[in-house]
């Protein structure tokens, strides 16, 4: 079959016969004789259409910058014997023709570009470091001047994040807490059956839990949940011009936004943390008492003897820094959300990120500090 | 008389105990250009959606190019649904891409042809939307609303499909640029011979694109015909929508 018939006369003109269809579905077989005939030096070009039974858009478009191209090179371009519809169709192709724009496209440098870009991130970190001093800055100043007006916080919203960030995570941190007991013990155990000395399973997995493992596990299980969903919301609202809105209407958004979440976390994280505590321990107990032969009522006593409430405390010190954090990173990343939504993706993933890498090192941070002034 | 592309009989459709719409039915012929007509809140973009099966109806049917939606296999729909492209209220560019990528996504995927032709064919179409060609290159959340709606059209005639739905084409358009709009449509229904379905508010539209339209109202169809028929047509309805009604 062939639809696109090209009779070379001469080296100056050309007649091409178009036959039965010429449509999206049979234009690749012949796109290469076409590109052939945009190459060559012709003066004169005859289109005859007269066997052609169905035009359709991409056809009528091809044959317009077939012809557009030839008029560039200085060819003159007859094409005829088109039915009516498929010269109005062509018409409409014709005005249709954009030449292609060219596009500079700048030559990344293999050298200097990794410098670039080096130097783009530096900027970019120093920029948002910038961003969220003041992002802190403001929403530290809004929570002193709430404070003096306290009829104008938003209680309601406070309750719903405490629920939805605190009462609703407590199963996810019930089973990791109750996990994390369970194999500190276990492995404890083995080690410890070996001495003899038994009974330190108490001391060893209450103070590890109560301390340190309980307040670091709830505050990973919270900054994977909220953080990611703070930087969501927030980041959606912004996309959707909700902020935009609450600005021009004269609502703060750090009011209405930013200082129930954060406030939410301060209060609930203590209290996720206690819950912690108690399981992981509970945890632990179990695995003293099927390994080890220690009975909960003896766990309990020795724990009361040995354990000093300041470990406990000291845990329950740590949550409300740990929720601050949470929630004043996932409430940042959420407004740094602009224009896409693939934006949303990337902004709650550097979120996590952060909260879960800050968590954990202001945890170390403490640790070190209350070491050393020897609490 | 022309065979109907669509045909719609006694759709019933409910949200929960709510009744969106209690046994409708409407036609649109081939090669024409139809508004479904109603106010706020009337169910127009429902049945829109119930149309390119985005959403299901309660009971009744609907037949596109002779095929009865809802009882096709899966390779079927896909072949049906080549047959349509839909322009979204909100235009609904992928955001990913720019401007020009999102005009050949469907060529790309859906043809063979070579990448050169169909870039050539995405311009055309951008130019034919009305684009202005610096925007070509940019993504959709560097561009205005109406810049958006236009991209969004140039990648609705993309595949040049039979039947073009758009749901409220002009709303967020300066009166010129709607105009033009308006003036495109009928030139693209004519020449591409474009079964074209609007949902819409736009006096303008109703007056100056629309061949036949239907009226939403209390969950029926009140009205079915041309303008000159719902001139004559006494309702208070129809009289206080055909004057009241701005997109």
């Amino acid at each position: 079959m062939n639809n696109f018939e090209v009779i070379k006369e001469n080296s100056k003109q050309c007649n091409i016969k178009i036959s039965q269809r010429l449509d999206k579905d049979s234009i690749k077989a012949i796109y290469s004789k076409v590109k052939k005939i945009q190459n060559q030096k012709y003066s004169f070009v005859k289109i005859d259409c007269s066997g052609m039974a169905s035009l359709d858009y991409v056809g009528a478009l091809m044959i317009a910058d077939l012809s557009a191209t030839l008029c560039e090179n200085k060819a003159s371009v007859v094409v005829m014997g088109m039915n009516q519809d498929s010269q109005s169709l062509l018409l409409f192709a014709r005005k249709n023709l954009r030449q292609k724009t060219k596009v500079k496209l700048l030559k990344e440098n293999i050298f200097i570009s990794p410098i670039i870009k080096a130097g783009q991130y530096a900027i970019d970190s120093i920029e948002s470091f910038i961003f969220f001093l003041s992002f802190f800055g403001e929403t530290v100043s809004k929570f002193f001047r709430i404070i003096l007006t306290p009829w104008k916080f938003r209680y309601k919203a406070t309750a719903v994040h405490i629920e939805k960030s605190g009462a609703q995570a407590l199963p996810i941190v019930a089973l990791t807490s109750f996990l994390v007991g369970l194999v500190i013990a276990y492995q404890g155990a083995e080690q410890l059956a070996k001495f003899g000395a038994n009974i330190f399973i108490v001391d060893m997995v209450s103070i590890s839990m109560f301390r340190e493992l309980s307040p670091l596990i709830a505050a990973i299980v919270i900054a994977g949940r909220s953080a990611s969903s703070y930087t969501a919301e927030i980041g959606t609202m912004k996309i959707t011009e909700e902020i935009d809105a609450m600005r021009s209407m004269g609502f703060d958004p750090i009011n209405f936004l930013v200082l129930p979440r954060i406030l939410a976390l301060l209060i609930a994280m203590p209290l996720i943390v206690f819950f912690a505590d108690i399981v992981g321990v509970f945890g632990g107990m179990i695995v003293a008492k099927t390994s080890l032969g220690i009975s909960y009522t003896e766990f309990i006593i020795r724990a009361r003897d040995v354990v000093a409430v300041k470990h406990i405390l000291i845990g329950l010190f740590k949550a409300p820094f740990f929720g601050l954090l949470i929630a004043t990173v996932g409430c940042f990343r959420g407004f740094q959300v602009t224009g896409s939504t693939e934006s949303i993706g990337h902004y709650t993933t550097i979120s996590v990120v952060n909260a879960i890498f800050w968590v954990i090192a202001c945890n170390a941070l403490i640790s070190v500090v209350l070491t050393e002034i020897g609490v | 008389m022309s065979n109907s592309i669509i045909k719609a009989r006694d759709v019933t459709t409910k949200f929960g105990n709510k009744v969106v719409h209690d046994k409708i039915s409407i036609d649109v012929k081939e090669g024409e250009v139809y508004g479904i007509l109603g106010g706020s809140g009337s169910g127009k973009t429902t049945l829109l959606r119930e149309m390119i099966m985005l959403q299901r109806f309660k009971s009744g049917s609907i037949e596109i190019l002779g095929q009865r939606i809802g009882h096709l296999s899966h390779k079927q729909i896909v072949e049906l649904k080549q047959n349509w492209s839909v322009l979204f209220q909100f235009g609904a560019l992928y955001s990913s891409l720019n401007v020009i990528e999102n005009v050949s996504i469907p060529l790309i995927e859906y043809t063979t042809l070579p990448k050169e032709l169909i870039e050539e064919i995405a311009l055309s179409k951008l130019k034919m939307a009305g684009l202005k060609k610096e925007a070509t290159y940019l993504f959709p959340s560097e561009l205005s609303g109406g810049m958006k709606k236009r991209a969004a059209l140039a990648r609705a005639l993309a595949m040049d499909p039979k039947i073009l739905f758009l749901d409220e084409p002009t709303s967020g358009l300066d009166p010129v640029g709607a105009e033009n709009f308006d003036r495109l449509i009928r030139e693209l229904a004519s020449l591409l011979k474009l079964t074209v379905i609007i949902v819409t508010h736009d006096l303008h539209t109703i007056e100056h694109v629309l061949d036949r339209f239907c009226i939403i109202f209390e969950k029926k169809i009140l009205f079915e015909g041309t303008l000159e028929e719902a001139k004559k047509f006494e309702h208070y309805a129809i009289k206080e929508f055909l004057k009241l009604e701005r997109g």
